[in-house]
């Protein structure tokens, strides 16, 4: 294939006769440069029959291309070589290509020859093309279906009268079910039809489901497309909150609080008017789905879902995508340049999200300047009052840095931290006026321009500081901060009555050496003078208006003649000269100095047209929410009733079909727990069960999966919605292709069998260790972990479930229940500060987030006891309150049952006598009769299994101990009389002596 | 998306030049060039300029710019992540990635290049698939083409793209199964005047060398999970799992690859390892100036700091140094103000120090800004940040494979203020 590859170079050289020839470069060395200008040579090296010969003449013409140059001549030569030896590398005749691309038994061969196929961009082969994409769009390989996606936009390319017919492939293709696919389609869509958000509707939920599977390159364009889209559909769930910062945030939550507050009626009513906003569970799915891309290691992809999130998220729930855009921002510095961009944008609109990351924006003297920019801005726009202090002394020393253009950066950025925020504009101003007296120039102008701006804010107060400034005219020769303190004396020549004049003065005296900029504002200062003060002015002005009358630019000419008109009273003059005072010296607003990247969240975040703040070719608006939200139900799918299956056996079976990784990646939650303990059952339970979103979006249905959502898997309640069951149709179709695939072509029955393995592999690591027994169940036994009283309502207990802790099998799993009896609902429970014995572990059960008022949960930790009865001591947090709480394990519990002939059993007992024997008589109890009394007894007291036995007197026990797996073997043998026998062997003695007592006691009672 | 590529050296001459589309003339890079006169410093050219007709998204990685033309909006970022993953295949493929390198390997540079964007948009970027279309050049290989006529081409079909782990090759065999894992943490810090940290961070990775038969299924746990609130993974890494329990659980990738990178931002986590002791003055009116720099351990657990390099950017006014190091060697380069000193290891009883003066320009009034000190340096077995490996398995095949696991501190942007 790469071989043709090569070919299309060739031709992409071929294509650019047109170019001039560059001229022939002899410094540079090797093939770059040897021989390249005799064609004649590599055609002879083309034409001779020594294979190495051949090949390096092609990679000269492949350096020659690589350099731009135009080797168009030498095609002939190269396609006369392209021998047919296969069909991988057979020359481009188009209609042979399609019918490899529909024929050939394999898939990969198919799928590279519609990719040649497509890349001839050749009019003419139009048909043949469409044919092709056509014909590979229902291929059975998902890989020809991708290679068939990125087969359209070329085509589209080609001849975009072909966008109905492509449309349609579009369609066809985006209702796949694979993640292969996903991401090429999408990506067609939006080169093609990115304005037919129609036909995303039908496949929302499928890919919001698919998106953590698709190749990140292929993620970042559906998380952009999605945005779009889901600016179109939902409501806006910020809409509120303007109205709620107004009116109270209590208003809102009761509104028969309101009758009292004449005051807050108003807005009240205005809320109460809107429908409470409930957010729809589609709206939710996305949030959901792309939030763990955070995490993803490709920039791109956590940009994307970063402005997704600032673009569709409640306000609180922003927050989360600051830690990964701040995370971002070590990578390489062009990484970091677009990302502060994009912060920079954020930090205007929501400041209190970067505001914990303030000390990651400090700027490092090592920092290129471009990027210290963009810092200083973030910094600026993170400025308030109680952070101001600690920015501005980082500005100081930012101050004294060596990078000049950098220091006139802050000060711009400590003059509008003035202007924000008034508290600190005193303290600036000194900084500022400090910094006038610097040595360098550049830092002394830009402190004018700043200070200029300041002062026009409130100018009485200041005089003292506009004289200081106007000594500096003395020695500043940058024509901007001359320029600016002119204009600062004459626009305040009021307040420095006796200087401003003085000044006038000496500049009369440099005008023909001043900048232009500088002389018109001398004649501006001459001006107004002359309006103020005319007794002291009048023939200085007059003498710097004839300067100006013969000075050689138009513009001071025209300016002079204009104010000699409008302020020297002549019999001629209008009469605008009345109004002269009025005009030149009339109150002007004090300019707002605002950051560039206001109002850039206009565009998309992380598109190219924000970056540029100018639309780039082919940019797609981001649509405003809508006022009410389309139907929801357009989203629907029709799923079968057949599909809707929910008894586990089912659905483990579909776990065991699914092909993907993470697919089973995300849902080894559920399969695991299936097997190995009943929890996420019991988390099913506890959750409000579902209604289907087509019900009422208005109502219930949203919260409903709001809640879900903080749910840890995506097993929660929303598992029997249309979303899910709609997913579950996919795997059915899924499995079903899957056996049509086998049937046909051989290789892919390979494929299939490969897939299975990997799955197989998978599964076999989240279930539960191969030579473990299956845990015989009795009633479980149940401790209390935190009694109601103590706990304030919360009560929790705990009991051995018996089965293996998934992850470590050294792990007693410990199932741990918690009731919450009070009126108010618990968050965040949580174990902390575990207290253990050296060498004990603890695996934490994954934090509740809430557990509402009258609820049970129920999760699963390991310990890891060290096959010791050394209790393991933690704290039991909720968002309040902390409880200290202690786990002692039974003797029996620290083991596991195993699996064990007579024979076995008879061997291993044999190495494990003398001290590791211990054995014991007793008196069996009152009702303990029979065999299978006796076998539940043990049982219940210790996590064994049966032995098969021969003798009916003797009932034999095996399993190891969790930690260290050493062999626990117990016989129990009956003798008459109710008299009986116990023997325990344990290479741990301590292990063997206590369960002997504890068995001793179960069978005595 | 993207639509060609072209790749500049810091001679500023395009060296190579590859087109998706159609051929786009090389003259557009004249912006480039007219953007690259106005930055004073190389990394100051803007990752993304507008021209009249097209964008141009530039990286700059070992002194080549990687110039890719664009047409019509993508996300820049994209653009970027690619360019740097195309850096990261080449250096992956010829050991580094030079413009000598490069012109060495066009045909590879060129089949690569074809691999790996689709008519602009990305197809196949995982090293793995890569290198089973197109091998690596080695020294055998290369003898053996040029005798056999044959090229880099792997006979084999791309058949991991098939793959549900696409980053895995099938069917690899070793004799000896091992993996490593490297725990690499970086410090960023700014230390201010007085010696108190103004901002702390942790920049951790793990980079991970896998050579492992079959299929392996890994898991790997930590002493302390707590720590990583902050991650971003290698696709491979389950990561429902990690949210549950903490614990990694991923079928690795063949070779090297980074599993994991994290971020501890929290600074009271954040020991620092060495101390500075400077007193640096300029008087006013003499042409003298006083430097004095000591360097100290503090906060290394007992472990030895080693392959310290202290440097700093010395104002303009300076004309010379004069000083006297107590170890190691230092350089001065009077052009570009740029002082050196290798210390080489920190003995902790008799601390490394760096005295003497400096001299001013005659006349010259006294520089008002400060210079910064930046340093690096290594602690050889310890995560500063504490982070601990608790176990490694593996699930899924038979043999027992052979683990190793190393810790390392490193100095990443960390200054101190003077």
């Amino acid at each position: 294939m790469s071989s043709s590859s090569a070919f299309n170079d060739e031709k992409g050289g071929s294509s650019s006769v047109g170019e001039p020839e560059y001229g022939h470069d002899p410094a540079s060395g090797g093939i770059f440069s040897s021989d390249y200008k005799r064609h004649d040579d590599l055609k002879e090296m083309l034409d001779s029959n020594k294979d190495s010969l051949k090949l390096e003449a092609m990679k000269r013409i492949v350096a020659m291309i690589a350099r731009g140059k135009n080797a168009s001549d030498l095609f002939p030569a190269v396609v006369k070589n392209v021998a047919c030896k296969n069909i991988e590398v057979s020359p481009p005749r188009p209609s042979r290509y399609r019918d490899i691309s529909q024929t050939d038994p394999n898939q990969l061969i198919r799928a590279s020859a519609l990719r040649v196929l497509s890349s001839i961009r050749v009019t003419i082969i139009v048909p043949i093309m469409m044919l092709a994409i056509k014909e590979a769009a229902s291929d059975m390989s998902p890989y020809v279906r991708k290679t068939a996606a990125h087969a359209i936009p070329k085509l589209y390319s080609l001849d975009p009268d072909q966008k109905d017919q492509l449309i349609e492939v579009i369609e066809k293709l985006l209702a796949d079910k694979t993640t292969l696919v996903a991401g090429s389609v999408v990506m067609a869509f939006e080169e093609v039809c990115p304005e037919r958000i129609d036909l995303i509707h039908k496949n929302y939920r499928k890919l919001c489901n698919l998106l953590i599977d698709v190749e990140e390159w292929g993620q970042v364009v559906i998380i952009n497309m999605l945005t779009r889209y889901a600016r179109t559909q939902f409501l806006n769930p910020n809409a509120n909150e303007s109205l709620l910062e107004e009116g109270g945030e209590k208003t809102f939550y009761g509104s028969d609080e309101e009758e009292g507050k004449e005051d807050k009626v108003e807005a009240a009513a205005l809320v109460v008017k809107r429908k409470p906003y409930v957010m729809d569970p589609d709206h939710r799915l996305l949030l959901r789905n792309t939030k763990p891309l955070l995490q993803s290691r490709n920039a791109a992809v956590v940009m994307a879902v970063a402005q997704l999130y600032f673009h569709l998220a409640p306000k609180a729930e922003v927050g989360v995508i600051a830690k990964a855009l701040v995370r971002l921002m070590r990578s390489h510095s062009e990484v970091q340049y677009v990302v502060l961009q994009n912060v920079a944008t954020m930090t205007i609109k929501r400041r209190g999200m970067f505001e914990p990351y303030l000390k990651s924006f400090y700027i490092r003297s090592t920092d290129p300047t471009q990027i210290k920019v963009l810092k200083l801005e973030v910094l600026t726009n993170l400025a308030n009052e109680t952070n101001i202090s600690t920015i501005l002394r980082e500005f100081q020393t930012y101050i004294k840095s060596m990078d000049k253009d950098f220091v006139a950066a802050t000060i711009q950025a400590i003059g509008r931290c003035a202007t924000n925020i008034g508290e600190v504009r005193d303290t600036c101003l000194n900084g500022l006026v400090q910094l006038l007296s610097n040595r360098d120039e550049l830092v002394v102008a830009e402190s004018v321009v700043v200070i200029k701006k300041l002062l026009q804010m409130q100018p009485e107060k200041h005089s003292d500081i506009i004289k200081h400034m106007a000594k500096l005219t003395d020695n500043i020769q940058v024509p901007m901060a001359r320029a600016s303190i002119l204009w600062l004396i004459g626009e305040y020549c009021e307040h420095v009555p006796k200087i401003a004049p003085d000044v006038l003065r000496k500049m009369a005296k440099s005008f023909t050496n001043e900048e232009d900029i500088v002389k018109l504002q001398i004649l501006n200062l001459a001006a107004k003078l002359y309006l103020t003060n005319s007794k002291q002015t009048k023939l200085l002005t007059q003498y710097v208006l004839n300067l100006a009358k013969y000075d050689q630019n138009y513009d001071i000419r025209d300016r002079a003649r204009f104010i000699r008109q409008l302020i020297v009273p002549t019999d001629k003059s209008g009469a605008l000269s009345k109004y002269a005072k009025k005009l030149f010296l009339a109150l002007k607003p004090a300019p707002v100095l605002e950051s560039p990247f206001k109002d850039r969240d206009h565009f998309q975040l992380g598109s190219l047209s924000h970056l540029l703040n100018a639309k780039a070719g082919g940019y797609q608006e981001l649509p405003d929410w809508p006022e009410s939200a389309p139907d929801p139900s357009v989203r629907n799918v029709e799923v079968p009733e057949w599909t809707k299956c929910s008894s586990r056996e089912k659905r483990k079976e579909k776990k065991v079909e699914k092909p993907f990784y993470s697919d089973s990646e995300g849902e080894s939650g559920p399969t695991e727990s299936a097997d190995s303990g009943n929890q996420s059952g019991c988390v099913c339970l506890s959750q409000p069960v579902n209604s289907s979103p087509d019900s009422d979006t208005g109502s219930g249905s949203g919260s409903g999966s709001d809640s879900g959502s903080e749910d840890s898997g995506s097993e929660s309640g929303s598992e029997e919605s249309e979303g899910e069951s709609d997913s579950e149709k996919d795997e059915k179709d899924k499995r079903k292709s899957g056996k049509k695939k086998a049937k046909k072509t051989a290789p892919e029955s390979e494929e299939r069998i490969y897939v299975s393995f990997c799955v197989a592999l998978l599964l076999k690591c989240s279930f539960p260790s191969p030579q473990a027994a299956s845990p015989t169940c009795g009633p479980l036994k149940t401790y209390e972990l935190l009694h109601r009283i103590t706990g304030e309502g919360l009560a929790v207990t705990y009991c051995f479930s018996r089965r293996p802790f998934t992850g470590d099998p050294h792990m007693v799993s410990v199932q741990i229940q918690f009731t919450n009896n009070t009126e108010v609902e618990a968050r965040s429970l949580r174990v902390l500060e575990p207290k253990l014995q050296s060498g004990m572990r603890i695996a934490e059960f994954p934090e509740i987030d809430v557990l509402p008022p009258g609820e049970i949960s129920t999760v699963v930790m390991g310990i890891d006891f060290c096959d010791s009865t050394q209790a393991a001591n933690f704290q039991l947090c909720t968002h309040t309150k902390k409880f200290f709480v202690t786990i002692q394990p039974p003797v029996g519990e620290l083991m596991m049952p195993i699996f064990m002939t007579e024979n076995e059993f008879k061997k291993e007992q044999g190495q494990l006598m003398g001290m590791n024997e211990i054995t014991e008589k007793l008196t069996l109890g009152e009702g303990c009769r029979g065999d299978h009394v006796i076998i539940q007894r043990v049982i219940s007291t210790a996590n064994l299994s049966r032995v098969p036995c021969g003798s009916a007197m003797e009932c034999r026990f095996a399993g190891k101990t969790v930690t260290s797996g050493s062999l626990v073997l117990v016989t129990v043998v009956t003798k008459e009389e109710r008299a009986a026998q116990v023997t325990v062997n344990c290479e741990k003695m301590l292990i063997g002596t206590m369960l002997v007592k504890d068995i001793l006691q179960a069978l005595s009672q | 998306m993207i639509h060609s590529l072209f790749l500049v050296n810091s001679s500023g001459d395009i060296f190579l030049e590859k087109h998706w589309k159609s051929v786009v003339s090389r003259s557009v890079c004249d912006y480039f060039f007219e953007a690259q006169e106005r930055a004073s410093e190389p990394e100051n050219v803007p990752p993304v300029i507008p021209t009249p007709h097209h964008y141009l998204i530039s990286v700059l990685r070992h002194r080549i710019y990687f110039v890719a033309v664009i047409q019509s909006e993508v996300p820049p970022l994209f653009v970027i992540e690619f360019l740097h993953r195309v850096v990261d295949t080449f250096q992956d493929y010829f050991g580094v990635c030079t413009e000598a390198a490069i012109k060495d390997n066009v045909v590879v540079v060129y089949e690569l290049l074809e691999e790996m964007l689709d008519n602009g948009f990305p197809l196949a970027t995982e090293s793995n698939i890569l290198k089973e279309l197109i091998k690596p050049p080695t020294i055998l290989r290369t003898v053996v083409n040029t005798i056999t006529g044959s090229t880099n081409v792997g006979e084999q079909l791309p058949t991991g793209q098939l793959s549900v782990v696409p980053w895995r090759r099938t069917g690899v065999k070793y004799t000896n199964n091992e993996a490593y894992f490297d725990v690499v943490e970086e410090i960023d810090a700014i230390i201010d005047k007085s010696g108190s940290t103004i901002t702390a961070e942790i920049q951790g990775v793990i980079d991970a060398c896998v050579k492992l038969s079959g299929m392996p299924d890994l898991t790997l746990s930590f002493m302390n999970p707590r720590l990583l609130d902050d991650v971003s993974f290698h696709p491979c890494v389950r990561f429902k799992r990690w949210e549950a329990e903490r614990i990694l659980s991923f079928i690795p990738p063949d070779g090297n690859f980074r599993l994991l990178s994290y971020h501890v931002s929290s600074q009271n986590l954040v020991a620092i390892p060495v101390y500075v002791k400077h007193n640096i003055t300029f008087r006013e009116g003499s042409s003298q100036g006083r430097f004095e720099l000591t360097l100290g351990p503090k906060q290394t657990m007992g472990k030895a700091v080693e392959s310290v390099l202290v440097s700093s950017q010395l104002p303009r006014g300076v004309l010379n140094v004069n000083l006297n190091p107590s170890q190691g060697t230092y350089t001065f380069d009077p052009v570009t103000k740029l002082l050196s000193w290798d210390v080489g290891k920190i003995n902790p009883q008799k601390l490394p120090s760096l005295k003497g003066s400096m001299s001013l320009q005659a006349g010259a009034s006294k520089p008002d800004e400060n210079p910064t000190i930046n340093i690096q340096f290594k602690i050889q077995q310890m995560a500063i940040s504490g982070l601990k490996v608790n176990r490694l398995d593996m699930y899924g095949e038979k043999y027992k494979p052979f683990k190793g696991i190393k810790y390392m501190t490193k100095a990443g942007k960390f200054q101190v203020r003077t």
